[in-house]
C-alpha cells in the first residue's frame, strides 16, 4: 500500500515536472558597432544587418546595439535595448520604435577620436549575461583595428563563456593592402582573446549571407 | 591458451598439426557417431514437437478469436437490426397514431359526404315542368290555314302568338328547372373532392404502412438468421463492417485536416492570450491552448450530439431523462456557440497580426508601406472559417461512432489474420527444423566418410570371409556325406 502511495507520488511528480511551464531557446543578440574614422560611412550596411535581426528575432529573445568609441564600457553607447514582448502585437511595436532610434543613429552618428573594442565586448558580455538568454550573440561590425586613448586599460581576458562572438564586415584597412598579415593577425589576435575568454568566435564578411548569421 | 597455439600442439608445422587434429576430430566423430545422430534427432524432434504444440495452440487462439469476431459482429448486427426495427415500429405506430387513429372520424366523414352526395343526386333528379295540356289542342287550331277572313286570320294568329308565348315560357322553365341541377351538382363537387382526398390520404397511408411491414419482414428475417449465427449474414455483416470502417476513417481523416486548418488559424492569435515565449513539456503554451480549444469543441460537438441521441458513445448521456438531455443539448450548443464566436475573433486578429507583421517586413526591407486592396475579403474570410469550422468539427461525432465499432472488427479480424499467419510460419519451421535434423545427420556421415567407408569395407570383407568359411563347412560337409565317402 505504501509503495503504491509513493508510486503516485513519484508519478504525479514526473508528471508536473513534464507540465510545468518552460521558457524556450531564446536569443540574446548584442550588436557592436564601430564609429570610428571612416568606418561611419558604413553604417548603412550596419542598418541592414539590424533590420536583418529585426526581422528574424521573436517574442521573448533580446535586441541591444551599441557603439564602438573611444570608451566603450558605458551604457551610454547603448543606441537602442529591447527584450521583446510575449505577445506577438507587442513584439511588432517594439521592434519599430527600435527600428526608428537605429535610423536616428545613422543619421547623426558622428565619428569617434579612439576605438575601444576591448571594452565594447565586455560592455555586451555583462549585458547579456543578465538577459538569461540561452543563445548569446556579440556581433561586433568594425575593422577590429583597436586604437585605445592613452591610460586605458584593456589588455585582460574578457569573459565570454558560452557566447558566440561574430566579427562583421572586417574591412581591411589600407595598411592591410600594403601587407594582409596585419589583417590577418588582427583576426588570429581577436579569436584567440574570445577563445581565451571562454567564446566562440566567426568571421562573416559576406554580408548577402546573413542568414548564416545566427546559425551555428 | 590461445587458439593458435592449441591448433601448434602436435607439431610445429602447421599442416601436419592441422592434419593430426582432423584426425582425431575424426575419430571422435566416428565414435560419438551413433550419439550424436540420437542427439540431433532428439533436439530436431523436440523442436519440431514445440512448434507443432506452439502452432496447434496458435490455432486453436485463432479459431477462438474468430468465434469471438463472429459474435461481436453479430451482436453488433443484431443490435443495429434491433434498433432499426424498433425504429420502423415507432414509424408505424405514428402512422397508426397520426393517420388511422382517426379512422372512425374519417370513415363518418366519408358516410356523410356519399349522404350528402345522395341527397344532391336525389335533387338534380327532379324533372322540369311539362307544357300545358291545352296546348297541343291550340297547335292543331293553329296550324288550320286562313281562308282569307281576315277575323279567323287574327283569331288564329292570336293563337299561333299564344303557342309561341306558350313554347317560350315552358322553355324558360326548363332552363331554370336545369340551372337549379346545374346548381345541386355543384354543391357535390367539394364533397366528391373532399371523399377523394380523404381516400387517397388513407390509401398513402396504408400503402406507406404495407412498406413500413415489409421492410420489418425483411429485418425480421435478418434478425432470425443473426440469432440463427448464420454464417453467410456473419459475412454480409463483416464486410459492411470493413466498408463502414475505411468510410469513416476517411471522413476522420479529413475532419483532421479541417482541424489543422483550424489550429492554423488559432495558434498565432492565441499568442496574444497566453505569451509566445513559455512551453509546457516542449510544446508552446499558444500551441497547447489553441489544441485544447479544437479538442473541447470536438468534445461539445460529441456531448451535442449524444444528446440529440444521433450517435450512443455515451450511455449515459442516452439514458438521461428528456428534460436532462434537453439542458445539456442547451449548455453543449451555447459552449460551442461561444467557441466559434472566440475562434472568429482570434482568427480576425490573426489578420490583424499578419498585417502588422507585413508592414514591419516592408519597412525593413526599406519600401514604401502600401495599403493593399481588398484586404478585407482575406479578413472576413477567415472570420467565416473560424465560426463554421468548430461547428463542422462538432460532426466529427457521427464517424468516431462509426469507426470506434467498426474498429473492433477490423481489429479483430487483423488479429485473426497475423496468428493464423504465426500458426502456419511455425507449423512450417517445425517441418524444416525436422528436415533439417536430417540434412544435420547426412552432413555428419559426409564428414565421417572416410571411417564409414573404412567401416563398410571391413564389414564386407568380414562377410566375405564368413561367406566363404560357411560354404568351406558345407563344402566339407557334402564331402563328408557324398561321393567321396
Amino acid at each position: 500500500m505504501k509503495q503504491l502511495r509513493n508510486l503516485i507520488v513519484v508519478v504525479l511528480a514526473l508528471g508536473l515536472a513534464a507540465c510545468g511551464e518552460k521558457v524556450p531557446k531564446t536569443k540574446g543578440v548584442y550588436m557592436l558597432i564601430d564609429t570610428s574614422g571612416t568606418y561611419t560611412m558604413e553604417l548603412d550596411k550596419a542598418r541592414k544587418i539590424a533590420n536583418y535581426l529585426l526581422g528574424n528575432l521573436n517574442s521573448g529573445d533580446s535586441l541591444a546595439m551599441a557603439k564602438i568609441d573611444s570608451a566603450s564600457f558605458s551604457e551610454k553607447d547603448i543606441i537602442a535595448k529591447v527584450t521583446f514582448d510575449s505577445r506577438p502585437s507587442t513584439t511588432t511595436s517594439q521592434k519599430h520604435m527600435f527600428k526608428r532610434k537605429l535610423d536616428e543613429f545613422v543619421s547623426t552618428a558622428k565619428p569617434s577620436a579612439h576605438t575601444d573594442i576591448t571594452g565594447a565586448v565586455l560592455q555586451a558580455s555583462e549585458y547579456l549575461n543578465e538577459t538569461n538568454a540561452k543563445e548569446k550573440y556579440i556581433l561586433i561590425f568594425s575593422d577590429l583595428e583597436e586604437d585605445l586613448a592613452k591610460g586605458y586599460i584593456r589588455d585582460f581576458t574578457i569573459p565570454l563563456v558560452s557566447i558566440k562572438v561574430v566579427a562583421l564586415n572586417v574591412t581591411k584597412l589600407r595598411s592591410d593592402n600594403v601587407d594582409p598579415r596585419d589583417y590577418l593577425n588582427r583576426l588570429d589576435a581577436w579569436e584567440k582573446r574570445v577563445y581565451a575568454g571562454g567564446g566562440e568566435w566567426k568571421v562573416l564578411n559576406d554580408l548577402d549571407h546573413l542568414n548564416k548569421l545566427l546559425g551555428s | 591458451m590461445k587458439l593458435s597455439e592449441l591448433l601448434m600442439i602436435w607439431s610445429d608445422t602447421p599442416a601436419v598439426s592441422t592434419l593430426i587434429w582432423l584426425i582425431l576430430i575424426l575419430v571422435a566423430m566416428y565414435l560419438g557417431r551413433s550419439s550424436a545422430h540420437k542427439l540431433i534427432n532428439a533436439a530436431t524432434g523436440l523442436l519440431n514437437s514445440v512448434m507443432k504444440f506452439t502452432s496447434e495452440s496458435l490455432v486453436s487462439l485463432e479459431q477462438r478469436i474468430a468465434k469471438r469476431n463472429k459474435q461481436v459482429i453479430l451482436h453488433e448486427g443484431s443490435e443495429a437490426t434491433e434498433r432499426a426495427i424498433e425504429r420502423e415500429f415507432y414509424r408505424v405506430s405514428s402512422i397508426v397514431a397520426q393517420d388511422l387513429s382517426a379512422y372512425p372520424t374519417v370513415q363518418r366523414k366519408i358516410t356523410d359526404a356519399i349522404n350528402q352526395i345522395e341527397a344532391d343526386y336525389q335533387a338534380s333528379n327532379e324533372t322540369p315542368p311539362s307544357p300545358p295540356e291545352w296546348l297541343e289542342a291550340v297547335e292543331a287550331i293553329s296550324n288550320i290555314q286562313g281562308n282569307g277572313d281576315s277575323a279567323v286570320d287574327r283569331i288564329l294568329e292570336s293563337i299561333k302568338d299564344s303557342l309561341e308565348q306558350a313554347h317560350k315560357d315552358t322553355l324558360r322553365a326548363f332552363r331554370k328547372s336545369s340551372l337549379v341541377r346545374l346548381q345541386v351538382m355543384k354543391k357535390m363537387l367539394p364533397s366528391w373532392r373532399g371523399l377523394s382526398q380523404t381516400v387517397s390520404h388513407m390509401n398513402k397511408s396504408v400503402t406507406d404502412l404495407g412498406e413500413r411491414a415489409d421492410f420489418i419482414d425483411t429485418q425480421m428475417q435478418q434478425y432470425e438468421k443473426i440469432r440463427a449465427e448464420d454464417d453467410k449474414v456473419a459475412r454480409l455483416l463483416t464486410s459492411s463492417s470493413l466498408t463502414q470502417f475505411f468510410v469513416a476513417g476517411l471522413v476522420l481523416v479529413i475532419a483532421i485536416l479541417g482541424g489543422v486548418i483550424n489550429f492554423q488559424l488559432i495558434a498565432l492569435p492565441m499568442s496574444e492570450m497566453v505569451g509566445g515565449t513559455s512551453e509546457i513539456g516542449g510544446w508552446r503554451t499558444a500551441d497547447i491552448a489553441a489544441m485544447v480549444i479544437i479538442m473541447v469543441e470536438v468534445a461539445m460537438g460529441l456531448f451535442l450530439l449524444e444528446s440529440l441521441r444521433i450517435t450512443h458513445l455515451f450511455p449515459l448521456i442516452g439514458s438521461m431523462d428528456d428534460k436532462m438531455r434537453r439542458r445539456m443539448m442547451i449548455v453543449a450548443l451555447s459552449i460551442l456557440t461561444i467557441l466559434a464566436t472566440v475562434e472568429a475573433s482570434l482568427a480576425y486578429m490573426r489578420d490583424l497580426l499578419a498585417m502588422d507583421r507585413e508592414v514591419l517586413t516592408q519597412s525593413l526591407a526599406g519600401v514604401v508601406v502600401t495599403n493593399a486592396e481588398f484586404r478585407w475579403i482575406p479578413s472576413i474570410g477567415q472570420m467565416v472559417m473560424g465560426f463554421i469550422l468548430p461547428f463542422a468539427l462538432a460532426f466529427v461525432a457521427i464517424p468516431l461512432e462509426s469507426f470506434v465499432h467498426s474498429s473492433r472488427t477490423v481489429i479483430g479480424l487483423v488479429v485473426a489474420g497475423v496468428i493464423r499467419t504465426l500458426a502456419y510460419i511455425v507449423s512450417m519451421a517445425g517441418q524444416a527444423t525436422e528436415q533439417a535434423g536430417n540434412i544435420i545427420g547426412y552432413a555428419y556421415d559426409m564428414i565421417i566418410f572416410l571411417p564409414l567407408a573404412m567401416e563398410q569395407w571391413a564389414r564386407q570383407i568380414k562377410d566375405v570371409r564368413k561367406t566363404d568359411s560357411v560354404e568351406d563347412v558345407y563344402d566339407v560337409d557334402e564331402t563328408v556325406g557324398g561321393s567321396k565317402l
